[in-house]
């Protein structure tokens, strides 16, 4: 663990989130090192995707939430008042369970979408980082030919990934990821967690999954939530083949969740 | 068996026959406007009646170039003052108030729409009409505003809140301000229904004679000026046929039939806006 901390790209500090009166993410406290891929499991209801909601500050929008202790990013505290979420949210990108490309945008709009934002937009420039996104989630081969039809005409596993291309379309440190293949078929599935393994070279990827075999095929470190609290967390190995605590054995063999 | 068989055939074909009788009822009143209208005002329409305002009782032909005209300049105004104070204040229920000051805002938008249109003319009529010393265009516009402000409003609130939350959070981890975020993704995935309804609140005010009698007052004459009284459709229908005069009977008969085409036509307009893809 202490390895782990010295280089940790984030780091949650007595984390709690409280939906009104519901508590649902109860003092937790963990480190992800940067270029790993974490993931958070446990079984729904555990909190483990407002844990991920609250590293990139998803929860500002939400009426009634509330946000106590820090979260830090390169060691800065994102909840600090002079923080801009804006800005910061361009380092900490997000892919969510559901494909969600902007409909009303064509597939090349839609991968542009962040970037267009910081003024600089030279057409050979996007161009380029339109053919680069895509060709990283590969994609590219695919949609060429059709770059401005309505990006809703792809399948869902294109979808996810032109999502995917959108996120690092902003050249983000940090990859947030809500149970990017629950929506997607196997073979989709295994492109986006080739796509994952690929990506840890240059981001911090962090992960909430329901499937503790993708899991297992993805990260480094695996994090157990239930009821709100961190029960767990080491190298992923570890944690499913030797976990220490008797709820983590439970719910990776199967015995609830 | 067979019994039951025609028992329950019998019952399927009276309750088709119910249903199809019903539909007809209803079909029925649209029909009888539609045709009388149609029947009645045909022979007044020519070209005359685009180009040429009317004439003075006793003398036939004439138009209602001066009230069309009229009527599309009190809607563009109206909709100058209302469409957007709509929006906006649809974009502000749904992205950025708070839960019980848009309660109360929604609650008034209800109210207003069901203030009968009469008296929001008399108070557009207090509000403008008097300290201008005048009936005036503008104050006509101002009445339509008021009528289709809560129908903008809630319809595009509607719309809005039906643009899933998840477009909203993809585009704000994309590091896209909120305001950015409303005017690119929501306001943009929302942009067919809030035309419909945009289209309907158009139509409701274009047909609406009460709020212009205390405002714009109507004009025989052209008149294009906001601080004038001007002439509208509906109300130089209503003057006409109130008048002891066949010529200008005729011309509101044509009137009627302009005025409904031009509805029927907003309504179709509207649909095929709203149109599933």
């Amino acid at each position: 663990m202490s390895e782990a901390t010295t280089d940790a790209k984030i780091r949650l500090d007595r984390l709690n989130v409280h939906f009104g009166a519901n508590h649902a993410v109860k003092e937790v406290t963990m480190a992800m090192a940067s270029n790993s891929v974490t993931a958070i499991i446990g079984p729904s209801g555990c909190g483990k995707s407002t844990v991920l909601r609250s590293i990139n500050r998803m929860h500002d929008l939400t009426p009634g939430a509330r946000v106590n202790g820090s979260v830090l990013l390169d060691g800065e505290d994102i909840y600090r008042k002079e923080c801009d979420p804006v800005t910061m949210r361009r380092r900490v990108g997000m892919v969510f369970q559901k494909p969600n490309p902007f409909p009303a945008m064509s597939i090349y709009d839609n991968v542009i979408a962040g970037y267009r934002l910081n003024g600089r937009g030279r057409r050979s420039e996007m161009d380029a980082l339109v053919e680069q996104c895509l060709q990283r989630v590969s994609l590219w081969d695919e949609v060429k030919e059709r770059l401005h039809v309505n990006a809703m005409q792809l399948s869902g596993g294109q979808q996810q990934r032109l999502c995917i291309a959108r996120t690092i379309a902003v050249m983000p440190e940090v990859i947030l990821m809500d149970e990017p293949c629950s929506a997607l078929d196997p073979i989709s599935t295994l492109k986006v967690e080739e796509l994952i393994d690929e990506l840890k070279e240059k981001y911090t990827i962090v992960i909430v999954t329901h499937n503790m075999q993708q899991a297992a095929r993805v990260s480094d470190t695996t994090a157990f939530f239930y009821l709100g609290e961190l029960i767990e967390m080491g190298d992923t190995k570890k944690i499913f083949t030797n976990p220490e605590k008797r709820q983590t054995e439970d719910y990776i063999t199967g015995r609830f969740g | 068996m067979i019994s039951y068989r025609l028992r329950r055939k019998l019952l399927n074909l009276l309750m088709t026959l119910g249903m199809l009788t019903a539909t007809l009822l209803v079909l029925t009143p649209l029909g009888l406007i539609f045709f009388h209208i149609l029947k009645m005002g045909f022979s007044s329409i020519n070209l005359d009646f685009f180009t040429q305002i009317p004439k003075p009782p006793g003398e036939a032909g004439g138009g209602m170039a001066n009230g069309i005209v009229g009527s599309g300049l009190l809607i563009a105004t109206a909709s100058l003052i209302g469409l957007p104070l709509g929006i906006f204040g649809a974009v502000y229920l749904s992205e950025y108030g708070s839960s019980r000051f848009s309660s109360l805002i929604r609650f008034s938008a209800d109210v207003l729409s069901g203030i009968p249109s009469i008296i929001t003319g008399m108070v557009v009529y207090g509000l403008l009409v008097v300290p201008m010393k005048g009936f005036s265009a503008l104050a006509g516009a101002l009445a339509l505003a008021l009528i289709m402000l809560p129908i903008v409003l809630r319809t595009t609130e509607e719309q809005l809140k039906m643009v899933p939350m998840t477009l909203r959070e993809a585009s704000l981890a994309l590091g896209v301000p909120l305001w950015r975020t409303t005017l690119k993704v929501t306001l943009k995935s929302a942009l067919k229904g809030i035309i419909t309804g945009v289209l309907l609140a158009v139509a409701r005010v274009a047909g609406e004679t009460a709020p212009l009698l205390f405002t714009a007052l109507g004009n025989m004459f052209w008149s294009h000026k906001l601080n004038e009284p001007i002439a509208a459709l509906p109300l130089q229908i209503f003057n006409f046929a109130i008048s002891p005069y066949d010529d200008w009977h005729r011309l509101a008969w044509g009137g009627a039939l302009v005025l409904v085409t031009l509805m029927f036509t907003l309504s179709l307009l509207a649909r095929w806006f709203g149109r599933t893809r």
